[in-house]
């Protein structure tokens, strides 16, 4: 009896220990902060390693609006609450609660003080928290702060940390963050220092450049020559990465123009048919993505992630049925004069732009992401974002499949011996007539495709086809006509160069110069990069 | 019949009458039976006339199909454009002796060097001239030797005047921006709000079309203008004939070059502002429809063309707004397929058809079997 007695006590108290943290916390971390302005700075820094101890959600906030001097009392109720500057007035919020106090007057609060000692005690109290956090981001975004700190009386914590932290990430945050305060320590010595700058020279970023080119001109030779090697190894990598950067910009670019022209390198460059007209036919493919989009909204907002995917064919067979009317009812009596034939799809895309001004209205068209396009990942020192990604392979698989059409199937077959010779592929029993369609019908369809993409990066307006007429011509042009792959060269090309000029010269001038430079090349090699042999000489 | 036949005779005669008859009717009639806005907007298509006899001397009769036309037509305006911002003086908003209004609102220090000179009446007059000139030469000069044509040359004439038009729109090139020039007072002392001055430029617009009509014609009627056709036609035939088909080439396009800049310095002052949007690719190529319509390698045709297409724009746009951009385009459409002499190949082509009718009748009554040939009928073939 006696015996379970004692052991019901020890149990109870056990169960007393147990919960008594969190009886504690609930109750005493808003007394605790209420107890903050009172006494002198050595209460306040037990009261602080209390607070620090309840390990309440709040502590932290409390402590950095503490440390930073924003924890004021109000004189009119001796309320406790953090101010922040918002223009020129003072605005204060519950310290606990958080609720919204109003403006304060000048001198309408009092500061909580702290001395030095008390903000190293903070500064720790703080970082243990948040490393401490059960939240992994909440942690990383500690260990980065520390990081940015690089304060030595950091490392002893920092290094106690380390032992638990089990997270790859955290810790190589941590790591970083020892040793960039360890470079700022008066007291490490040369081996510590080493490593650290060997640590930072893997991080290899602008942080680790700022941290380390002081240690340039260190009285210790060993330090500097090791901190010089790092800081050439960083700057190396990082105008490779820039150079990377570039490049991604510039194939993103060129991927969009790739888009652009790869319709019109088939009716201009394959077909000789000057179609003034493409361009709005790639903003009838971003029409049909928009009206797609609106009757997905209405009828099935769960598949909203595929209306990319539905509207894909759907704009294929519009542009390329509009395609093919415009071959059959106009362009086909104008073979042979190509100059009659640019006027008159000059006068069909008129047409197209005021019917879609008419129908649409002359506003820009909301089209939507759909959630696997939107959002961003980090490669390297790089950020690549999803929809531009997405775009380059789209256009890549559009030109590959185009290819293939061309090269391997049947149609494509016929398509060639058309264009090459018409009257003995006509004699050979091809309908020409019948091919022609086809092809012009093909080359607005891929358009249309364009228009799809092109929704998403660009303002879907009835003027949407307008800015990519002069390009995509230039890039087929460029290329050679007649020459599919000229084209894909040309568009990345013509990307890339122009997305290195733009750190010099602007975006405008960037453009305007590849343009002179187009005017330029054509002036030397009339028949662009990849010229089609044969023996045409004129027309 | 020289350098004025039939068709040029009757059109210089309508010219002449309409510019006396419309200052006549703005100033001195009572009552003024012609609004001042006509004066001005008629003055505008005259502008526009000769800018498609300058276009129809390149394409017409060289087969050259510049898409870049507007960009001259633009340089000869900005040339003038900044004689007038000149003539501000400091009666600007910010009423800067020295500077034109948005140099002082883009913070410019001093004039830009290119801006000098232009407070002088005859240096504009000579760059109105020079700068589309100098740009057609060197444009031209790359274009011609290395032998690109057809197509290609369109394609980069509209790239050019692409490229113009974004850099005009940047402010850091001097010319104002996307704004333009504008707020003009007056020219070499003439109010440009007065009737009179207004009068004046209508009629000076009116001259410099007949000029430019009579130029191109003795440009076209000389040795040198069959050559040019020539080139149209056949142009390696040409070149293989001993005609160093370049030279002749640049000729005629510099030569149009500047009327475009005369045409384009005449427009600025009547209609009061000069912007980045006149170099835009779409308004260069509606000159070309102007052309097709009147009939192209016609001269005449041309000007009317623009005239008709010019004054349709302004009805329409101002009853149908919605309307003008089909109509526009259905005209482009139609043109090219049904009228590819255009409307003054229609007229002429049915006055010849009725009197070639009228010899076969007569013929048959005199017992004579007139063959029509097919080649009597379609006329010249016109090679684009």
């Amino acid at each position: 009896m006696h015996f379970l007695l004692r052991l019901l006590g020890r149990v109870l108290g056990l169960c007393v220990l147990l919960i008594a943290p969190f009886m504690v916390q609930a109750q005493s971390f808003d007394d605790l902060v209420r107890a903050l302005p009172e006494g002198k700075f050595d209460d306040r820094a037990k009261v602080i390693a209390q607070i620090a101890q309840t390990g309440d959600d709040r502590a932290a906030d409390t402590l950095t609006a503490l440390l930073e001097g924003n924890l004021h009392v109000l004189k009119a109720d001796d309320s406790l609450v953090v101010i922040s500057k918002r223009g020129t007035q003072t605005i204060a919020a519950d310290a606990l609660s958080g609720e919204d106090r109003g403006v304060v007057k000048k001198r309408g609060s009092k500061k909580i003080r702290v001395n030095n000692a008390l903000r190293r005690e903070l500064r720790a109290a703080i970082g243990r928290l948040t490393l401490a956090h059960p939240d992994p981001v909440r942690r990383l975004a500690a260990a980065e702060a520390a990081f940015k700190a690089a304060d030595p009386s950091q490392i002893a914590l920092l290094h106690s940390v380390l032992e638990t932290e089990e997270n790859k990430k955290i810790r190589g945050a941590l790591t970083e963050a020892v040793a960039a305060s360890q470079l700022a320590d008066a007291e490490a010595t040369t081996a510590d220092k080493l490593d650290a700058i060997s640590v930072l020279r893997k991080r290899g970023d602008q942080e680790a450049l700022t941290l380390l080119s002081p240690l340039v001109q260190s009285d210790d030779p060993a330090l500097a020559e090791a901190a010089e090697e790092a800081v050439v190894k960083i700057e190396q990598s990082k105008r490779l990465w820039g150079l990377a950067q570039n490049v991604w910009f510039g194939m993103s670019l060129g991927s969009v123009l790739l888009l652009a022209a790869i319709g019109l390198a088939i009716t201009f460059g394959v077909m000789g048919v000057i179609n003034m007209a493409h361009g709005e036919l790639v903003m009838l493919g971003a029409y049909t993505t928009f009206a797609v989009q609106e009757a997905i909204r209405g009828a099935f907002p769960e598949l909203f992630d595929w209306s990319l995917l539905i509207a894909a064919p759907l704009a294929f067979l519009v542009a390329g049925g509009v395609g093919v009317a415009i071959e059959r009812g106009c362009v086909r009596y104008l073979y042979g004069r190509p100059l009659e034939t640019l006027l008159a799809t000059w006068g069909i895309s008129l047409i197209l732009q005021q019917t879609v001004r008419s129908i649409f209205g002359p506003n820009n068209r909301e089209v939507g992401n759909p959630s696997w396009m939107s959002g961003a990942f980090e490669l390297g020192q790089m950020t690549i974002t999803y929809n531009r990604l997405w775009i380059l392979l789209f256009a890549l698989a559009v030109f590959f499949v185009l290819l293939f059409v061309l090269k391997k199937t049947p149609i494509g077959l016929q398509m060639r011996a058309v264009t090459q010779n018409r009257q003995m592929a006509a004699d050979m029993g091809i309908r020409t007539g019948w091919v022609d369609a086809m092809t012009f019908g093909l080359g607005a369809g891929i358009a249309g495709l364009a228009g799809v993409a092109l929704s998403q990066i660009d303002n879907v307006s009835p003027n949407l086809g307008q800015s990519y007429i002069v390009d995509s011509f230039m890039v087929v042009v460029f290329g050679g006509a007649g020459s599919i792959w000229g084209t894909l060269a040309a568009a990345f090309s013509l990307g890339i160069a122009n997305k290195f000029m733009e750190p010099w010269t602007g975006a405008v001038l960037a453009k305007i110069l590849v343009l002179v430079f187009i005017i330029l090349f054509i002036q030397k090699r009339p028949r662009g990069l990849f010229a089609v042999r044969g023996r045409a000489v004129d027309q | 019949m020289g350098l004025i036949d039939r068709r040029m005779g009757i059109f210089l005669a309508g010219l002449f009458v309409l510019t006396v008859a419309i200052p006549y009717g703005n100033l001195a009639m009572s009552g003024q039976p012609v609004p001042s806005y006509v004066v001005s907007l008629l003055g505008k298509y005259l502008c526009y006339a000769l800018l498609a006899v300058a276009l129809d001397l390149v394409w017409g009769y060289c087969g050259i199909l510049s898409l870049g036309h507007g960009a001259f037509f633009a340089l000869g305006g900005y040339a003038m454009g900044m004689h007038l911002m000149r003539e501000i003086g400091d009666r600007g908003v910010y009423a800067n002796p020295d500077l034109p209004d948005f140099m002082v609102f883009l913070n410019y220090e001093a004039l830009p060097w290119y801006w000098h000179g232009f407070d002088m009446f005859w240096f504009a007059c000579i760059m109105v001239l020079a700068v589309p000139g100098l740009l057609a030469f060197v444009f031209g000069w790359f274009a011609f030797r290395s032998r690109v044509t057809g197509v290609y040359l369109s394609i980069i004439t509209q790239a050019m005047t692409y490229a113009l038009m974004l850099a005009f729109f940047r402010n850091e090139m001097g010319f104002g921006g996307n704004n333009g020039l504008t707020d003009f007072k007056d020219v070499l002392g003439f109010d440009l709000q007065s009737d009179v001055t207004r009068a004046w430029l209508f009629g000076l617009s009116g001259l410099a079309l007949a000029a430019g009509l009579l130029i191109a014609k003795a440009i076209t009627d000389s040795k040198l203008g069959k050559v040019l056709i020539a080139v149209r036609d056949a142009e390696s035939r040409t070149r293989f004939l001993g005609y160093r088909v370049e030279e002749y080439k640049l000729f005629v396009f510099v030569v149009s070059a500047m009327m475009a800049g005369v045409a384009g310095a005449l427009y600025v002052p009547q209609v009061g502002i000069i912007n980045p949007g006149e170099f835009s690719p779409a308004n260069s190529i509606e000159i070309v429809i102007w052309v097709a319509l009147g009939g192209r390698g016609t001269l005449v045709g041309a000007a009317l063309g623009a005239i008709l297409v010019a004054g349709a724009k302004t009805l329409l746009t101002g009853w149908l707004p919605e309307v003008w951009l089909f109509a526009l385009g259905a005209l482009f459409v139609l043109v090219t397929i049904f009228l590819p002499k255009g409307v003054l190949g229609l007229i002429e082509g049915r006055q010849k058809g009725q009197s070639a009718s009228r010899e076969r009748a007569a013929a048959r009554a005199d017992g004579v079997d007139l063959e029509v040939r097919p080649e009597e009928l379609r006329g010249e073939e016109v090679k684009s």
